[in-house]
């Protein structure tokens, strides 16, 4: 009997296609995806990218910069990439500070001048010492801390006070000997140094701990409350806002399966009129959910919201417009609501892993980063984080308009066409 | 439910169908059909399943386009948006919103007819009333039983007080009672003049509704007329003997056939002209070995004429 059971429920899995596919392929997918994200493969684990300003150009400072360049994790650049051949010129404080805060990098280093002259920090805080600048986008919680800690690398960040007692000693050595006052100044560093050491006093994330002085600035989200919540609001909301579209397109399937379609295409309504009715229907459900989510962010998580309406507004239409029509796509490309279910499941879930929505993009391989642009995801997430991120004016969000409607456009396009089977017999 | 006013040819008639071919694959659903429906008649498309009723009515009003053949609604091609106006449809399915309420249903139907206003409200409250659904008006439909959503059906599709009228088996799965409401809201229709055309496989609505009846099958119009003019054309002024025999199907079938007979379903057709025959007939079977179970006399029906035309059963 049990056997019998046994052998109706195989039959009927076999000859369920959705339910293959979630069964067995949507598991291999996920798991090659997040192994390809968390470094199962090695050659393609992410690189930091920095940009460095040398304001100094001695030869340590130069020696510092070429130490970082032959880091494997690192990409260093000095200047930004040409622009239709032509060479640029070499980043500035400025410039650098700008193209933190656009989001072309998510740290830019600071070489001041005098550099050279004084690289090690030594002694009490304070004085004329220079120091290194970091400047951080604060949304990438990983890079900047990676960058100090290269710095410190190669000055030994774990021993900086043996390191300048063993240089103080062969400085007495080999240089004809110290005076009694040179000797009380140097101890008094050195207890200054290994007090600070065994105190923990050094912010870990500040550098200077280390025996290279460094001071991080953010220059993006140093004022947001809760750096992490509108990159969530909007990375969560599209893929809900992707499930909520496929689902509503499916509507279409329900009306098809009980004749009502064609009873709606026998009256004064043509399909295209009732494609962009529905379109426009599932634009404005998506938009009211990305409307509730932020409201939700703001009211729960201190999101800074009313301040950022016109650009949400922007990217709230985009992304809605984009969303209802992929899920007008979907809905046509399946003949039952059984197949749209677990083909969205499928290709939203892969979309959303991809494309930032489940983990952030900075954090994946370079190859993986680019693969994530092929879908709405990582646009729509882009677009809001350089409206809640950066602050970036609205005219700033024009690649992001382009690249949803575009995709709109296209996506409803074929839908249309993929209709017509259901427009005449 | 008054007709409305429309942009069509009122000289022209309702329907004309003109050698009309439809082919899914190697399967042909309509295979030369030619129709006219008269205004103000009701014809009825009488056959059984498959014969090709549903794609003729789906073909009129332009969800399948035909292979070859034209379709004029009012002297409109089918598919025009004048002949979509014209047009009521009321489909074999449940074509409802099953969310809505039955008012929300009616409201959008007309809406989608490009009703609005004051004269959606009235359409609305006037289909409501024909329906006898005032009282449900607020209530969603899915919570509905069977014979309300088939009237609700109905109203669906002329919400918009079409001139003609496409219904297709619009009684399919509802008890006596309610059939019996609905065949009183085509009465009603029918004597308000709307132009009908009624699908069926019951003889006895085909009988009840509709002027001419034009008996379909395998995708032709196999006889065309009123009721009493397809049974005089089939058996003339002759009757039915239908007899029921004890004994192997087989040998009786061709018995029956060699008599001149149909047998159907383990009973005996034959046609005779006069009741007398029936005495040589019982004498025959006895001579035969067959032992006579039961026999009856009757006039011959749309049944009988389908049976007689095909050589099938109605509800084969």
């Amino acid at each position: 009997m049990i056997s019998a059971i046994v052998r109706t429920a195989m039959v009927s899995l076999c000859r369920d296609r959705g339910a293959l596919v979630l069964s067995f392929i949507l598991p291999v997918v996920f798991f090659s995806i997040f192994a390809v994200i968390f470094g199962g493969r090695h050659d393609s684990t992410p690189k930091v990218k920095v940009l460095v300003v040398d304001e100094d150009h001695s030869r340590i400072s130069q020696r510092l910069v070429q130490g970082l360049e032959r880091e494997g994790s690192l990409v260093v650049q000095t200047r930004p990439a040409p622009v239709k051949g032509a060479q640029q010129p070499e980043y500035m404080a400025p410039t650098a500070e700008a193209a933190v805060k656009s989001g072309t990098a998510p740290v830019a280093l600071i070489i001041p001048h005098g550099f050279g002259e004084n690289p090690i920090s030594f002694g009490p805080a304070g004085g004329n010492r220079p120091t290194i600048q970091l400047l951080e986008d604060s949304s990438d919680i990983v890079a900047p801390q990676m960058i100090v800690g290269l710095l410190q690398k190669v000055a030994m960040t774990s021993m900086p006070d043996l390191m300048a007692e063993q240089g103080s000693r062969y400085l007495d050595q080999f240089a004809g000997g110290l005076t009694r006052e040179q000797h009380d100044r140097l101890d008094e560093s050195l207890r200054y140094l290994r007090e600070r050491q065994e105190s923990g006093a050094a912010a870990p994330d500040s550098g200077n701990g280390g025996i290279i002085a460094v001071t991080v600035r953010a220059v993006v989200g140093e004022n947001k409350n809760n750096p992490m919540v509108s990159f969530y609001a909007a990375a969560i909301g599209v893929m809900f806002l992707l499930f909520t579209a496929s689902g509503a397109a499916g509507a279409l399937l329900d009306e098809v399966e009980s004749g009502t379609l064609d009873r709606v295409l026998s009256s004064r309504v043509t399909m295209t009129t009732l494609l962009l009715g529905k379109l426009t229907f599932n634009s404005l459900l998506a938009f009211s959910q990305l409307v509730l989510m932020f409201l939700w962010g703001w009211a729960v998580f201190k999101l800074d919201f009313w301040s950022h309406i016109p650009g949400f507004v922007v990217m709230g239409v985009c992304t809605a417009f984009a969303v209802a029509a992929f899920g007008m796509l979907l809905a046509s490309v399946c003949r039952t609501r059984a197949q749209l279910g677990a083909l969205s499941t499928l290709v939203i879930l892969v979309m959303s892993s991809i494309g930032g929505s489940m983990f952030p993009r900075f954090l994946m391989p370079e190859a993986m980063q680019k693969a994530g642009l092929l879908t709405i995801n990582a646009w729509a997430i882009d677009g809001f984080t350089k409206v809640f991120w950066r602050d970036e004016p609205v005219f700033h969000l024009w690649p992001q308009v382009l690249v949803l409607v575009g995709i709109a456009i296209v996506l409803f396009a074929v839908a249309r066409r993929l209709a017509r089977r259901w427009e005449y017999t | 439910m008054s007709p409305p006013a429309t942009s069509i040819a009122k000289s022209s008639p309702p329907l004309r169908v003109d050698t009309l071919v439809k082919r899914f694959g190697e399967m042909t659903a309509l295979d030369g059909i030619t129709l006219e429906v008269h205004s103000g008649e009701c014809l009825g498309l009488l056959g059984p399943n498959a014969a090709g009723k549903s794609t003729l009515i789906r073909s009129i009003v332009g969800r399948v386009i035909p292979d070859a053949g034209t379709i004029s609604v009012f002297g409109a091609q089918a598919d025009s948006m004048s002949a979509r106006t014209a047009l009521g449809w009321v489909p074999q399915e449940l074509a409802l919103y099953p969310r809505l309420t039955c008012r929300e249903n009616l409201q959008s139907f007309g809406r989608y007819h490009g009703l609005g206003g004051v004269a959606l409200d009235q359409a609305v409250a006037q289909c409501l009333g024909w329906a006898t659904l005032t009282d449900r008006a607020g209530e969603l439909v899915k919570n509905f039983s069977g014979g309300m959503k088939r009237r609700l059906n109905m109203a669906a599709g002329l919400i918009h007080q079409p001139k003609l009228a496409l219904m297709d088996e619009p009684t399919v799965g509802v008890d006596p009672q309610s059939r019996n409401h609905i065949f009183e809201m085509i009465e009603t229709l029918r004597g308000e003049g709307m132009s009908i055309i009624y699908t069926t496989h019951y003889m006895e609505e085909a009988e009840r509704l509709c002027d001419r009846i034009a008996i379909v099958d395998h995708g032709k119009i196999i006889a065309l007329g009123t009721n009493a003019d397809l049974v005089r054309n089939a058996f003339g002024s002759r009757s039915q003997v239908l007899a029921r025999f004890a004994g192997a199907q087989e040998r009786i079938a061709d018995w029956v056939a060699q008599r001149g007979g149909q047998a159907v379903g383990g009973s005996a057709q034959f046609t005779i002209e006069h009741p007398t025959e029936i005495g040589g007939l019982l004498e025959a079977s006895e001579k035969a070995g067959f032992e006579l179970l039961d026999v009856s006399l009757r006039k011959p029906n749309l049944e009988s004429v389908f049976l007689r035309l095909t050589g099938r059963e109605l509800r084969d």
